[in-house]
C-alpha cells in the first residue's frame, strides 16, 4: 500500500468517524454536557467531516487518487470473508461531500428547529448516528458493509420518523417507514445472497470483474419448476427491489409521506436529500451488473417513469406543506430512478446531487415556515408570509424553481438530461418512461408553484394571534437556507459540462449499446449554449405552462381548484385516497395479516397446538391407562396366570 | 423306569401346582402349599436327571432347593400370621388393595 492510498483511507477513515463519535458523546453524555455541549459537539464533529470531504473530494477528483482496500477483517466463515473496507473513487467520494454537506447545514438549523425540545441531545445523537451509517453506505467496498450502512439509515429514519414519541401518528409513521422498508431489505437480502452463492464473494471489485462470465454464461435460476430466469437478472431484480423500498418508490413509496412527522430538519437530511437516495446511489454503484440485464434496465425505467408522474400528481391534491415536498421527493426519485433505466447513471447521480441541494432548501424553508406559523403545516391556513418572511421567501422560491427545471437554476440541467436521456433509450419501455417524465415536469411546476402561492401569496388566512406573532426565523436557521440556495442556483450550470464528460471516471460503466449520455454529450456546447437552447423545448415549456397554470388557479382565479374538485369528483376522490394504495395494503396486508393470523390462531393454535397435542397426548395418555388399569385386578391368581401364559408363549415363540 | 416316567410324574406335579394357585381362590396358604409343590417337582427332574446322567451335581442342588424352600415357608407363613392379623382373614379373593 503507497503512502497516498494510505492516507486516503485514513482521510475516509476520519470522516466517517467523526460524526460517530459525535453521536456517542451525545448520546451517552448528553445530560452531563447539556444542549449548547450536545449541539456544540456534533455540529463540530459533522463539520470536520465535511471540510475533511472538501479535501478528499480535492484529492480525488483533482488528483485523481483511488482507494479501495480493506482495513480491518469483521469476520471469516470458511472461504468468506466480510471485511470493513473502503471503495474512495469519484462517485463515492463526491456522495461523502454530499452527505456531510447537507448533515452539517441539518446540524446548524436543527439548533434553532428544535430549540426547547425535551429530546434535544438525543435529536443531535440521532443525526450523527445516521450521517456515520449513510458514510459507511456511500464508502463501503463490499456489499456487507452497504447492507451494515443500509439497515443503519433505516434504523435511524426509524428513531428519527418516531421521535416525538407520545404522538400517536409518529409512531404509526416510524412503524409503516420501518414495515415497508423490510419488504425492500427482503429482496435487497436476497440479492446480496444470490450474489454471494454466484460469486462467492462480496467484494465490489471481485463480483465486477466477474459479472461478464457469469451473464455470458447463461447461468439460470429455478424461481419456480420449469421457470428459469437469467442470474444476473435475478440478481439485479433483487437489488432493485432493496432500492425500490429505500428510494421510495412505486408500489412501496407508501412510507415516505407518513414519515414527515418527523420533525423538519429529518425530513430534509434523511427523506429527501440523503437516505432515500440510497437506492439511486446503490443501483448506480452496480451499474457494471444492472448494464448486463436489459430486464432489470426496463424494469427500473418502468417504475422510475410511473413513480415521477403519478407521485407527482398524489402532490396536487395535498394540503400540508411538508407532504407536498414530500411527494415531490418521491417524484424526484421516480426522475432518478428513470435516469438509472436509461443507462444515464452519471445524469442521475447528477440529479441526486443537484436534488439533494434543493430539496433540503425546500424542506429546510418549509421547516422556517413551520417554525413561523407555530407548527401548524396546513396551508389553507398561511398565505402572504413573503411580508414577514422575507429571506425563507426568496430562498422558497429559489428552491421552488430548481425544483421546477426553469433554466437556469440546478434542477434544469439534471432534469433535462435526464428527459433527454429517456428520450433516447432504447431498452423496452422507454417510449412510456419519455412521455411520464415529460408530463411530469408540468405537473411538478403545477403542485411547487401551488404550494409556493398558497404559502406566500394570496390573502392571509392565519387567526389573529399567529398574525401577531409571525416573524423571520432566527439567523441559525436563515443562514442554512441562504447556504443552500447558492448550489441550487449553480451547482447544475457547473457540474452539467462535467458531468457530461465522464465526472464520476471509471466508478460508473455504461455498455456501449445504451450509451445515452455519450450523445447528448456530442450536443452539448457548454452550459450557456444549453441554457439557451431550453427556449426552444418542450419540457422547460411545460414548467413555465405549469407555474402559470398554478397562479392562475391559485391567485387569480381562488375559488377555481375548488370548482374542478367538484367537476372530477371522481378523480379527485381517487387522488385524496392516493389511488388506494393505502386502503389496499390496510385490507390486504393488514387485515388480511390479522385475519390469517386469527386463522392461525384458531386452526394452528387453539385446534392443533392445544387441543390435538397438548390435550390430545393428556387424553391419549388416560385412555391407554384405563385400559391398562383392568388389567390390574389386584388378584394374585390372575397375574399368576398371566405369567405363566407369559412363559408359554415366549417358549412357543422362541423354540 | 424309564427317565421320561419321572418326567411325566414332574411335569403333572408342577400342572397341578400351577392350576391350584390359579383356580385356588380362598386359602393363602394353599398357594404356599402350591409353590412346595413346584419346587418338588422341580426336584424331582434335577434327582431324575442326575440319576440317569450319572452326575451327582443335580443331587446337590436339591438339598439347597430344600432348603431355600424351608426358609421360604418359615417366612411366607410369617407374612401370612401377621396378614391375618391385620386383615382378619386370609382368602386370596379378597386381597385385592392393589386393584388399578
Amino acid at each position: 500500500m503507497t503512502t497516498s492510498s494510505n492516507f486516503l483511507s485514513n482521510l475516509a477513515l476520519a470522516i466517517i468517524l467523526f460524526p460517530l463519535l459525535g453521536c456517542l458523546i451525545a448520546g451517552f453524555f448528553g445530560k452531563k454536557i447539556g444542549q449548547r455541549g450536545a449541539h456544540w459537539v456534533t455540529t463540530l464533529m459533522v463539520g470536520a467531516s465535511f471540510f475533511l470531504s472538501i479535501y478528499l473530494v480535492k484529492l480525488v477528483v483533482f488528483d485523481n487518487l483511488t482507494f479501495n482496500g480493506a482495513i480491518y477483517t469483521w469476520g471469516s466463515s470458511g472461504n468468506f470473508v466480510f471485511d470493513v473496507g473502503f471503495l474512495i473513487d469519484r462517485l463515492s467520494a463526491l456522495m461523502m461531500l454530499t452527505v456531510t454537506f447537507v448533515s452539517f447545514l441539518v446540524h446548524i438549523y436543527s439548533i434553532g428547529y428544535m430549540k426547547g425540545d425535551p429530546g434535544y441531545q438525543r435529536f443531535f445523537s440521532y443525526i450523527s448516528l445516521f450521517t456515520f451509517a449513510m458514510l459507511m453506505l456511500v464508502s463501503a467496498n463490499n456489499f456487507m458493509q452497504l447492507y451494515f450502512g443500509w439497515e443503519g439509515v433505516g434504523l435511524v429514519s426509524y428513531l428519527l420518523i418516531g421521535f416525538w414519541y407520545k404522538k400517536n401518528s409518529a409512531n404509526e409513521g416510524g412503524l409503516k417507514a420501518f414495515l415497508i422498508n423490510r419488504v425492500g431489505d427482503l429482496g435487497f437480502i436476497l440479492g446480496i445472497g444470490a450474489i454471494l452463492a454466484f460469486f462467492g464473494s462480496v467484494d465490489y471489485a471481485t463480483v465486477f470483474s466477474q459479472a461478464p462470465a457469469l451473464a455470458a454464461s447463461n447461468a439460470m435460476v429455478n424461481i419456480y419448476p420449469h421457470i428459469h430466469w437469467s442470474a444476473i437478472t435475478v440478481i439485479c431484480l433483487l437489488l432493485f427491489i432493496g432500492a425500490m423500498g429505500k428510494s421510495a418508490q412505486m408500489p412501496l413509496h407508501v412510507w415516505l409521506p407518513e414519515s414527515m412527522e418527523g420533525p423538519t430538519p429529518i425530513s430534509a437530511l434523511i427523506h429527501a436529500a440523503t437516505m432515500v437516495t440510497a437506492g439511486v446511489y446503490m443501483v448506480a454503484r452496480m451499474s457494471p451488473l444492472f448494464e448486463l440485464s436489459p430486464v432489470s434496465l426496463s424494469v427500473i425505467l418502468i417504475i422510475g417513469g410511473t413513480s415521477a408522474l403519478f407521485t407527482g400528481i398524489l402532490a396536487l391534491v395535498q394540503n400540508d406543506i411538508k407532504r407536498v415536498v414530500a411527494y415531490s421527493t418521491l417524484s424526484q426519485l421516480g426522475y432518478m430512478m428513470a435516469a438509472l433505466g436509461a443507462s444515464a447513471f452519471s445524469a442521475g447521480i447528477f440529479h441526486l446531487f443537484t436534488h439533494a441541494c434543493f430539496k433540503a432548501l425546500l424542506f429546510l424553508a418549509a421547516g422556517s415556515v413551520i417554525i413561523g406559523m407555530h407548527h401548524e403545516q396546513d396551508m389553507r391556513k398561511m398565505g402572504n408570509l413573503r411580508k414577514y418572511m422575507p429571506i425563507t421567501y426568496v430562498t422558497f422560491l429559489i428552491g421552488a424553481l430548481a425544483l421546477c427545471a426553469i433554466p437556469p437554476f440546478a434542477g434544469f440541467y439534471s432534469k433535462d438530461t435526464i428527459i433527454d436521456a429517456v428520450h433516447l433509450s432504447t431498452v423496452f419501455g422507454g417510449t412510456y418512461a419519455y412521455y411520464c417524465v415529460l408530463i411530469g415536469t408540468f405537473v411538478t411546476a403545477l403542485y411547487t408553484f401551488r404550494a409556493f402561492f398558497m404559502t406566500f401569496h394570496t390573502e392571509e388566512r392565519m387567526d389573529q394571534h399567529t398574525r401577531e406573532t409571525i416573524k423571520e426565523s432566527s439567523a441559525v436557521v436563515w443562514i442554512p437556507l441562504l447556504v443552500l440556495a447558492v448550489p441550487s442556483i449553480i451547482l447544475g450550470w457547473v457540474l452539467e459540462g462535467p458531468m457530461l464528460e465522464n465526472l464520476f471516471g471509471n466508478a460508473i460503466y455504461t455498455a456501449s449499446q445504451y450509451d445515452t449520455l455519450s450523445t447528448i454529450a456530442s450536443d452539448f456546447h457548454g452550459s450557456w449554449a444549453m441554457m439557451l437552447h431550453a427556449v426552444f423545448t418542450l419540457p422547460f415549456w411545460l414548467a413555465i405552462a405549469g407555474v402559470f397554470c398554478a397562479w392562475f388557479a391559485y391567485v387569480c382565479r381562488p375559488q377555481l381548484p375548488a370548482v374542478l374538485a367538484q367537476r372530477f369528483s371522481t378523480l379527485y376522490t381517487v387522488l385524496v385516497h392516493k389511488y388506494g394504495f393505502d386502503e389496499f395494503n390496510n385490507w390486504f396486508f393488514v387485515k388480511g395479516g390479522i385475519r390469517f393470523a386469527n386463522w392461525l390462531f384458531r386452526v394452528g393454535d387453539i385446534k392443533i397446538l392445544d387441543d390435538l397435542m397438548v390435550n390430545g397426548s393428556g387424553r391419549v395418555v388416560a385412555w391407554l391407562s384405563a385400559a391398562a388399569r383392568k388389567l390390574q385386578t389386584g388378584y394374585l391368581y390372575h397375574y399368576v396366570l398371566a405369567m405363566v401364559l407369559g412363559v408359554l408363549v415366549f417358549g412357543v415363540w422362541y423354540s | 423306569m424309564t427317565l421320561s416316567a419321572y418326567l411325566i410324574v414332574s411335569s403333572i406335579l408342577f400342572g397341578l401346582a400351577i392350576a391350584g394357585m390359579v383356580i385356588n381362590r380362598k386359602n393363602l396358604i394353599l398357594l404356599l402349599m402350591c409353590i412346595e409343590l413346584m419346587l418338588l417337582s422341580v426336584n424331582t427332574n434335577f434327582i431324575a436327571f442326575s440319576h440317569f446322567s450319572g452326575n451327582l451335581q443335580g443331587q446337590l442342588f436339591v438339598f439347597f432347593i430344600l432348603t431355600v424352600a424351608a426358609a421360604e415357608a418359615t417366612i411366607g407363613l410369617a407374612i401370612l400370621m401377621v396378614f391375618f392379623r391385620r386383615q382378619h382373614t386370609i382368602s386370596v379373593q379378597e386381597m385385592n388393595s392393589l386393584k388399578g
